[in-house]
């Protein structure tokens, strides 16, 4: 027993130990999804997220010690941004070919993003803080961030929000877009883009190459207009 | 010209460069855009400008953005130890990301199919479900 604690006292003192977990989980994740043919139910971000939680929980690990090991995984969301230019280059006569219908939906649907969930919070009578935090759920975590600062809430909510939305729509858009009948995939992964940035990206991208471009853009459009549009809105929606 | 080979590295090189010019930029000209966006923006700018990158640019690109899904667990495991800020209200707050989630995603495809067939464009480009 005791040479099982040396050996834990050592490995956790490395970011090895936690780096390895949480890769394995998600090839673990990614295996179940695979096993439930894809089934968005499974979704390989939440099963992994839950997963790793778990081992931190039994292990009365802290986060940062986590982080330590998962910052180089955590890092590669930059490399995989500038990876997107690739996709973007090959679908490029298809998202040229788009461009309207894709500035219509990302105006439409960033206010849509915004206004129905403040004016959710408050027909539920949600506290002043958490409605102005869901504002800006739908941008990437960093932009939602800042917007969040901005307009005098909580950051760290706004993360919780956010991370929250993007498995919220990376598990129900395949279901909704059967549901509506919509079989544009470019038009489905732009939805998935621009309500839930980068897990919705993710998980277009395994839909299809051309989903996931879409996705992308989305992304990125939706980022910026979150950041103009939330501080001109809450006014309005608050009143 | 760069003798590129046909290896991995040299792709996560050009994946890494163009980032740090992106941060850079970002950094030195104050835009209001993440440094890696700007890189995204530059790798496509060399694509359309046809500057010789390596053979394998397109296949770690590929590769790295199958798995994304594994990028967002390290911060997503953060968020779980974070639930408590939820408190009394966490039912009510899954109810509205999940209702405001479900009308957005609607809104933004319908919007979207709709536009596209009032221009004429046929529907169902695109590759058939998974």
């Amino acid at each position: 027993m005791t040479r099982f604690v040396d050996l834990w006292v050592y490995l956790s003192g490395t970011p090895l130990l936690w780096l390895t977990a949480t890769v394995v989980a998600y090839v673990v994740a990614d295996a179940i999804s695979a096993m439930l043919k894809r089934n968005p139910l499974a979704n390989p971000v939440l099963l992994a997220i839950l997963m790793v939680s778990s081992l931190l929980l039994i292990s009365k690990t802290t986060f940062p010690a986590y982080f330590a090991g998962a910052q180089f995984v955590h890092f590669l969301l930059g490399p995989a941004t500038v990876a997107l230019a690739v996709p973007l280059y090959r679908h490029l006569p298809e998202v040229k070919r788009a461009l309207v219908p894709m500035l219509s939906a990302l105006l439409v649907g960033s206010v849509t993003a915004i206004a129905s969930a403040v004016v959710l919070a408050r027909y539920l009578d949600l506290n002043q803080a958490a409605t102005l935090a869901l504002a800006p759920k739908s941008a990437t975590a960093a932009i939602a961030m800042g917007v969040g600062e901005k307009i005098g809430t909580n950051p760290a909510l706004v993360a919780v929000f956010t991370v929250m939305t993007g498995i919220t729509g990376a598990i129900v858009v395949t279901p909704l877009m059967n549901l509506l009948r919509l079989k544009n995939y470019a038009a489905r992964g732009f939805a998935a883009g621009l309500v839930s940035h980068g897990i919705g990206t993710a998980r277009a991208f395994q839909v299809s190459s051309l989903a996931g471009t879409f996705a992308g853009i989305a992304l990125g459009l939706n980022g910026l207009l979150t950041a103009i549009l939330v501080p001109l809105l809450l006014p309005l929606l608050l009143k | 010209m760069i003798p590129w080979g046909a290896s991995m590295l040299h792709a996560i090189v050009v994946l890494l460069v163009c980032q740090l010019a992106g941060e850079t930029l970002a950094h030195f000209l104050a835009l209001p855009l993440p440094g890696p966006v700007i890189g995204l923006m530059l790798l496509l700018a060399a694509l359309l400008l046809r500057v010789p990158l390596p053979t394998e640019t397109e296949g770690t690109a590929d590769g790295l953005l199958q798995h994304l899904s594994l990028l967002f667990v390290p911060a997503g495991v953060g968020v779980v130890q974070q639930l408590d800020l939820l408190g009394a209200e966490g039912g009510r707050l899954m109810i509205v990301i999940l209702g405001s989630t479900i009308i957005a995603l609607a809104a933004t495809a319908l919007t979207f199919t709709w536009v596209a067939k009032l221009m004429g464009q046929d529907e169902e480009h695109g590759e058939a479900a998974e």
